[in-house]
Formats: structure tokens, sequence, C-alpha cells
């Protein structure tokens, strides 16, 4: 192939860019803790608000790494999340109040949720995946209705009132507490997931989305490493869940819905499925959207996403999070 | 017995509402490969029309059903030369997944706002409004003509696609589209009029189905689940497996329904799992 001009003829492929630079690894992190910061300062009012949206993200993320990362088609990650949420409304509601011991438990319970339903459905591929996926959230959403002693069913789980985080920072009416931890665990959870979808096995996962067959003719296994990426979806899914638990008090039977699931879905691809900006990006379009235009009519509110979708899989595959790369595919080259 | 036979006859007449709907969505997979999940939405658009066209406008049962189906035909048609098109074996299912959900949440949202969020009625006419004896009980009329409905659609559907040389067109560009069109077919004709005829149908189970999934902005999200897994359960493209699966997950759902009534649809999907596990291409699939 010949060298386009006014490129660089042998440019270095994106994923090897940070190797070189140590210091590349923690801008986004670095970002992502200054512009919570700054939403800290400006809006003090809204922090619950922005911790809804940090859940949404971390949950987003989760979905990111098994469709984004793997190739599995699932409208039912919601149970993942759910479980996490469950299990640590249920413990903090039998006496165990230490709030980061409650999110440690969500993210255990969100990983055996993930191995369960990574059995059923990776048995299958394409549209029967997909409905084995909503099979099993439907499943899922009508066992925590039925078992309303320890759920509290249709009513919702409440009653949930942890302690104060390390013993000293108790969670204040304004949320503030709830929005610091919060915004700590996600830029946590970014530093380790950017390690892990740039680690070999990282890799392996984006060549098992993108060929099969070639990864099984190169010995590298398929389903366990589907249900190893599975199981650390679910691992913060359910951090995500019990996140939600902890912070806001109430865990729903919504938290295991199949909307929840789609919803989550529809934020993915709006923001860009197979990066993780991609995930934060459309979790906080989506969710900011839907606090200011549902406000003022749900129904207004869902013909925008649906316009907003269809937009979007149509002229920008790869969500809205290319916006940023295309933007700086416009600069001169010289920039920095 | 005289539960056992109700049961039997609600889940009879809703499981070939199930086929009505389902049909056209398991041609135009098996057809074109699109998950379209906005099915549901074309059946909406049908059933409202009708009861528009026999509620406030007056004109009879039978005309609301043929200006439901023309309807949702036309308001279709557009849809599928301008978004569709772009998506026709797009090589990852989340894209068309995607575009027709937000299509769906489009069709709500704006027949939240054309004919409001209260439920809709069909008014049926004496024909079928009333009761009818059996002999061994009496069931509503209204059932029995859906069911008649589902048998007629069914054979007719089986004659058109078996016997007819539409069908032998359409059976060939499903089998290998560039072949059809090298030997001739008019592959994208083929294409919009299965779209039509698809929605033709859902819009038809629609309106005839209104009694049992009642209408409202809601029905096009509510059912979408239900229609997706009535197809995957009897394999894309397949009359026959739509068929058996519309009857048999009617009877789960309803039978669940009467007997455990708390569960909701919990047998449901377990009916799914176990299926989809069993037959991981569906019941019975064309060409397999």
């Amino acid at each position: 192939m010949a060298p386009i001009p006014g490129r660089p003829a042998a440019s270095p492929r994106p994923g090897c860019r940070s190797r070189g630079v140590p210091g590349r690894e923690l801008v986004a992190p670095t970002v992502v803790a200054i512009l919570g910061a700054l939403a800290y300062l400006a809006f003090p009012d809204d922090l619950a608000f922005f911790t809804r949206i940090i859940v949404a993200a971390l949950f987003v993320m989760s979905l990111d790494l098994v469709v984004g990362y793997c190739g599995v088609a699932t409208l039912g990650h919601a149970v993942l999340y759910g479980a996490g949420a469950y299990a640590a409304g249920i413990l903090c509601v039998d006496g165990l109040t230490d709030p980061l011991l409650l999110i440690a438990a969500g993210s255990v319970a969100g990983v055996v949720a993930g191995l369960v339903t990574a059995l059923v459905i990776l048995r299958a591929h394409g549209l029967p995946q997909l409905v084995l996926s909503i099979a099993v959230v439907q499943l899922a959403y009508e066992a925590a209705n039925k078992a309303r002693d320890i759920t509290g069913g249709s009513d919702g789980l409440s009653g949930i009132s942890p302690g104060p985080v390390f013993g000293l920072f108790e969670f204040d009416l304004w949320g503030r507490t709830a929005y610091v931890l919060a915004l700590v665990l996600l830029i946590a959870t970014l530093v380790v997931l950017r390690r892990v979808v740039r680690s070999p096995f990282g890799l392996l996962c984006r060549g098992i989305k993108q060929d099969p067959d070639r990864i099984r003719a190169i010995g590298g296994t398929i389903y366990g490493n589907l249900v190893k990426m599975y199981a650390l979806s679910g691992a913060v899914a359910g951090l995500a869940g019990g996140l939600t638990a902890v912070t806001t008090g109430v865990v729903g039977l919504d938290s295991v819905s199949f909307e929840w699931s789609a919803e989550a879905l529809v934020m993915l691809v709006l923001g860009g499925a197979g990066t993780l900006y991609g995930a934060l990006v459309g979790a906080v379009v989506f969710t900011g959207f839907e606090h200011y235009v549902a406000a003022v009519d749900p129904y207004h509110w869902l013909f925008v996403v649906g316009a907003l979708l269809i937009g979007v899989v149509l002229a920008l595959p790869a969500g809205l999070g290319s916006l940023a790369a295309w933007l700086r595919r416009l600069l001169p080259q010289g920039a920095p | 017995m005289n539960v056992l036979l109700s049961i039997a006859f609600d889940a009879l007449a809703y499981g070939m509402v199930l086929f009505i709907i389902c049909i056209g969505l398991s041609v135009m997979m098996g057809l074109m490969r699109v998950i379209n999940l906005a099915h549901g939405a074309f059946a909406m658009i049908g059933g409202y029309i009708a009861s528009y066209v026999a509620g406030p406008m007056g004109w009879g049962y039978v005309p609301a059903l043929v200006c439901g189906v023309i309807g949702a035909a036309l308001i279709a048609l557009p849809l599928e030369r301008l978004l569709y098109r772009r998506v026709y074996g797009a090589s990852d299912p989340l894209v068309q997944v995607l575009m027709t959900i937000g299509l769906t949440f489009c069709i709500i949202g704006a027949t939240n706002f054309l004919f409001g969020s209260a439920m809709r009625a069909i008014p049926l006419p004496a024909l079928i409004s009333g009761p009818v004896d059996l002999g061994v009980r009496t069931v509503p009329a209204h059932r029995l003509f859906v069911i008649a409905c589902g048998v007629v659609i069914a054979s007719g559907l089986w004659y058109l696609i078996e016997r007819t040389s539409f069908g032998i067109r359409l059976r060939a560009t499903v089998d290998n589209t560039g072949m059809a069109g090298a030997l001739g077919v008019r592959t994208d004709w083929i294409y919009t009029a299965t779209f039509a005829l698809a929605v033709g149908l859902a819009a038809f189970g629609g309106a005839v189905g209104a009694e049992i999934m009642p209408l409202d902005p809601y029905y096009a999200l509510r059912y979408m689940v239900t229609f997706l897994v009535v197809v995957s359960v009897g394999g894309a493209g397949s009359i026959g497996g739509a068929l058996v699966a519309a009857l048999l997950l009617g009877f789960v759902d309803t039978t669940g329904r009467y007997l455990a009534p708390n569960y909701g649809e919990f047998f449901f999907y377990l009916a799914v799992i176990a299926i989809v596990f069993v037959f991981p291409h569906g019941l019975l699939r064309r060409g397999a």
C-alpha cells in the first residue's frame, strides 16, 4: 500500500500507542476525576443525580465488556446488576452496615450471577442468544417479584441504612459522601478495566468477537474466555448495583428488569460499543437527556431517544464517542 | 373439565393472534435477516387505524380491518426504503436491534401524541360480539372468529409460498439472493412486497386481536419480546414453526396464568429457555 500523502507512513496501532509513555495510561482517569470534581463544585445541589449517572456509567461499562469486547448479544444484563443491588440491600437490612463491605458483597453476587447467566446464554449465538438473555432476565424478575419476603417484591426493598464509610464519613442529606464514594469507585474501575482490555486476555476476547474460528485455529479457547469476561463484567455490574443500594437506600424490581437492560444497551450504542469512553459518554448523555427531557413529557423523551438511536445507528455507527476521534483527526498533524 | 376446556380455548385464540402477528416477522427474518423489533409497533399502528375507522369514523368492522392493514403497509413502506434497506444483512445484529428499537420508541411517541395514552377499543359488530353455544360450552364468538382467521391465514400463506410463482421467487430469494437475482428475479421488489405483506399481517393481527391484547401506546414495547421469542422458538422463516411455536407458547402462557396467576410469565420464559436449549435453531427451520 502506498503511503497516503500528508500522513505519517507507518503510524503505530492505537492499542499500542500507550506502551512507550506510561503516563498516558492515566490521562482518561485524570480527566474523569477533574470533571467529577468540577461537577461537585459547580452543582452541589444535583449530587444525587450525578451519583445516578456514575452508577449508570459503571453498569454500561460492564455491559461493554461483554457486548463491545466479546460480541455477545445480550438484553438481560440487569440480572448481574440486580444481583449486586439485592445482595447489598439484603445484607444491609440483615445488619451488615459497612458500606465498602456491602459493595464488595454486591460485586461478588454479580460474579455469581454472571457465571450462571453465562452458562445459559453463551450456549447460543445471534438471535437465540438474544432471546435466551431476555428469558433469563424475565425469570430473574419474576423470581425477585415472587420472593417478597426477602426482596420486598414490587414494593421494593427499603430500610437500607449503611453506616459511615471507613467509620468516618456519614452519608449526608446532600449526597456528598455518596457522590465522592461513587466517583472514586468509577475512577478505580476505569483504571483496572483499561488495563484488562489492553491485556493479552482483553485482546483475545476482541479476537473472539471478530473471528472465533481463527482464534480456535491458533489454539485459543472460546467458551472459557467468554465465561471469564462475563464473570468480570458481573463484578463491575454487581459493584454498580451494590453502589446504588448503598447510596439510594432502596432497591426496586426495575433493577432486574428487561427495560433497564435495554436502556443500558441503548446507552452503550449511543456512546459507542467497544471503547470504555464510549460507555461513559453514552451513560452521561443518555441519563442527562433523560433527566431534562423526561421531566417535560415521558413520551417526548421516548421520541427523542428513538430518533437519536436511529440517527446514531445509521450515521455514526461507532457512537457519539467516535466524534472525539473524528475531531482529533481534523486537527493539524503537528499538534500535540 | 370445564376449566381445561376454557383454558384450551383461550390458549388457542391467544396462540392464533400470536401466530397472525408473528408470521410476518418470521418471514421477514427468514428472508431479509432483519431482527425487526418494530414489528409490534406496526401491529399497533394497524390496531389504532382500525379503532379510529371503526370508532370515530363509524365505517364498520370489516372496512376498519382493511383500512388498518392498508394504512399500516402505507406507513411502513417508506420506512423500509429509508431505514431498513440500510441495515439488511448488517454483520452485527445489534445494529438492527437498536435501529428498530429506536423506531419503536418513535412510533410510541407519535401514537401517544396523535391518540393520547388511554386504551383503545375496536367496537365489534353484533355478529361476533356475543357468546356462541358450541354444545359443549358457550364461548365468545370473537374468539372463534380469531381462530378462524388464524386458520385461513396459515393455509393462505402456505398456498402463496408453496404453490404460486410469487412463492417460488420468494423462496429462491430466501435461499440465495444473488443467484435468484442472476436468474432474473427482481429481488428488491420481492423484498418490498414481503415487507408490505409482513406489516399487513401484523396490522391485521393487531386489529383482530385487540380484544385479547389491548391497545395502548406501550403495546409495541409490551409485546415486542413475546413476538421475538415466538419467532426465535419457531425458527425464522418457517410457517409451520411459527404456528407450532405460537400455539405452544400461547398454551404455556395461558395455562400458567390460569393455574398459577402469581407467577406471571415465569412458565413462559422457562419454556422458552428449555426449547431454545433443545432446539437452538428453532423448532422447524427452513432448509435445515
